[in-house]
């Protein structure tokens, strides 16, 4: 064989392997995603989103404790971790620019969004679950804010650092303090952005399961009182899937299906808006 | 230097609040350490660091307990995702960049996008109803009929594949880090100048020598970096293990025996934990992890900045 035909068999050889690796890649998200449909939407019924939970045996019986629960969660991190974020992003990108401690904090940030949420949860445990002495709502919540701060924090720093400095010294010039430049230019043009990141951010958090096992804990009540343990989906079919009950497994499918729908639309919107606001 | 206003009071307030805000990530960062050394404190003094860390006691009756089997089977899981993920994440990375069609990189950038955005539950519960069975039935009966034997690899392959256990949670954990180290290693490939690459094909290079010996090179911090981040991220991966990895406090050679991983531990034993002691073992567990996801996800932010600097020159 010549040197030349080895070359040109061995680069395709390489080049089959890689393509082959990008099929599996397809496969796992083709074979994941269609289990969780097949099965969720064979478990999918009405009845799963108004009705309460029913004793493990006996059958029909739905998660609207958990959905609830899920929404109210999600709901108040949101309203914690988004304005924190947003807030801290533009400290970052407007009075820090350029300074030190505006790359420490940033590079601080993108660790902590990495940081296992497992240890998050223990931490909020040892801060707000064991000095008042039970689980309750208010401390999933916090838990799930703290993981949404960093993420909210550094989307909205890049998405500020587009905005052009010349639209600044043009709101400057006329005489705009810095504040009102911040609130009235540079928040509306990069408000796309901010928005996207906010939505994205979410989606990160609505499917954590592990910051909410020592903190939201679990109910099998439909309850909407924070100051308790508050269910959540997560934790739900984290608890379903391991029980031994066949009605369970299939509960757990449907409320994965809905938490994977919801999340994979959030993502796609959020990429689409990227996409079409900042090719 | 951008030009800056002067202040005025309304100003002086905002910038604090956003100042406050910026600063509530480090407060949050000291917060979590500080929390953790002093509930892990009691367990600390007992067992002392190194004790701790290379004991594979791990007993709640007699209040004897070690690090050694957590940070055991943390390591290996992580270890083998990655000797999976690796080349399959590259290879997708290449495929993206260099081979497929321009129609349909946009689609499969999406679909890996989409994999990453799965949350990790689902990948434990699909990996306990679904890849459980097909590995205890299926692929682990085969490797075990191939490689038992073998000499040295043997003992990686005894015992009776059950499905729960540690190969199986690597597989799981391998498919959850792919888009991570696909889209990263797939980012700094692209960053590499086309008019180097022209240059060698110009030269008569094949494609895959202009990827095994352009690209590659050029983009390796990125790719280091995003491998890096990839096992800062298995390190503390909790649900998608905690259904398939068992619980089990023991050193074993054998991928088809259970194990227990630090997140998995903590899952499990949190809420249970009845006494001070085995509660500030599980504390002194979370702490031992957060500083080895915080040093590895530091070392990758590191390589990440630097391949950014080179590439933006």
């Amino acid at each position: 064989m010549t040197r030349q035909s080895r070359r040109k068999i061995g680069g395709f050889v390489a080049l089959v392997l890689c393509t082959l690796a990008a099929l599996l890649g397809l496969f796992w998200l083709v074979i994941i995603l269609g289990d969780v449909l097949i099965h969720g939407i064979k478990a999918l019924k009405p009845g799963l989103f108004i009705n309460d939970p029913v004793p493990p045996g006996v059958a029909g019986g739905g998660l609207r404790h958990a959905f609830i629960g899920q929404l109210l969660i999600t709901g108040f991190a949101t309203l914690i971790g988004v304005p924190l974020g947003v807030l801290g992003g533009t400290f970052l990108a407007e009075y820090a620019r350029g300074r030190k401690i505006a790359l420490i904090i940033s590079i601080l940030s993108d660790i902590m969004v990495s940081v296992p949420s497992i240890v998050i949860g223990t931490f909020i445990y040892a801060v707000l679950v064991r000095p008042l002495g039970h689980f309750s709502g208010w401390a999933g919540a916090v838990a799930l804010s703290v993981i949404m701060v960093p993420v909210v924090l550094r989307t909205t720093e890049d998405m500020l650092s587009l905005v052009p400095w010349t639209l600044r010294e043009a709101a400057f010039a006329l005489g705009a303090p810095y504040y009102k430049v911040i609130t009235q230019v540079v928040y509306r043009g990069a408000a796309t952005g901010i928005l996207t990141g906010i939505l994205l951010s979410i989606a990160r958090v609505a499917g954590e399961t592990a910051p909410l096992l020592f903190t939201a804990f679990n109910n099998s009540f439909f309850s909407t009182n924070m100051g308790q343990p508050v269910a959540s989906l997560t934790v739900t079919i984290f608890q379903y899937a391991m029980g031994p009950y066949d009605n369970w497994h299939e509960q757990a499918w449907a409320a994965s299906f809905v938490i994977t729908i919801f999340i994979l639309v959030l993502t796609m919107a959020g990429r689409l808006i990227i996409k079409w606001r900042y090719k | 230097m951008p030009t800056t206003p002067k202040k005025n009071s309304v100003d002086t307030i905002f910038s604090s609040i956003t100042a406050v805000s910026a600063f509530s990530v480090i407060i949050l960062i000291a917060g979590i350490l500080y929390t953790l050394v002093d509930e892990s404190y009691p367990a600390i003094e007992k067992f002392g660091i190194w004790n701790f860390l290379t004991s594979t006691d791990w007993d709640p009756v007699r209040e004897s307990f070690g690090a050694l089997t957590n940070i055991y089977g943390t390591i290996l899981t992580t270890f083998l995702s990655l000797m999976i993920a690796i080349p399959v994440a590259v290879g997708i990375a290449i495929f993206v960049t260099e081979i497929s069609p321009n129609f349909l990189k946009g689609p499969i950038g999406a679909a890996i996008e989409l994999l990453a955005a799965i949350p990790s539950i689902i990948y434990g519960m699909w990996g306990l109803f679904t890849l459980t069975p097909i590995m205890s039935r299926h692929i682990e009966p085969l490797l075990k009929s191939i490689f038992a034997d073998v000499p040295f690899i043997g003992i990686l392959f005894q015992g009776t594949p059950m499905g729960i256990d540690i190969l199986t949670a690597s597989v799981i954990l391998s498919i959850m880090i792919i888009p991570f180290t696909a889209s990263i290693s797939r980012d700094a490939f692209n960053l590499t100048p086309s008019i180097v690459k022209e240059s060698a094909y110009a030269l008569g290079a094949t494609k895959w020598e202009v990827v095994k010996n352009i690209v590659i090179p050029y983009s390796k911090l990125g790719v280091f970096g995003g491998i890096v981040l990839s096992l800062g991220r298995a390190l503390g991966e909790t649900m998608a293990v905690a259904f398939v990895l068992g619980n089990n406090h023991r050193i074993t050679t054998s991928l088809f025996d259970a194990a227990a991983t630090i997140t998995v531990t903590l899952a499990n034993e949190f809420s249970e934990a009845d006494t001070d002691m085995y509660f500030s073992s599980l504390y002194y567990l979370a702490l031992i992890l957060f500083v080895m996801s915080f040093i590895t996800l530091a070392i990758a932010k590191f390589f990440l900045l630097r391949a950014e600097r080179k590439y933006s020159r």
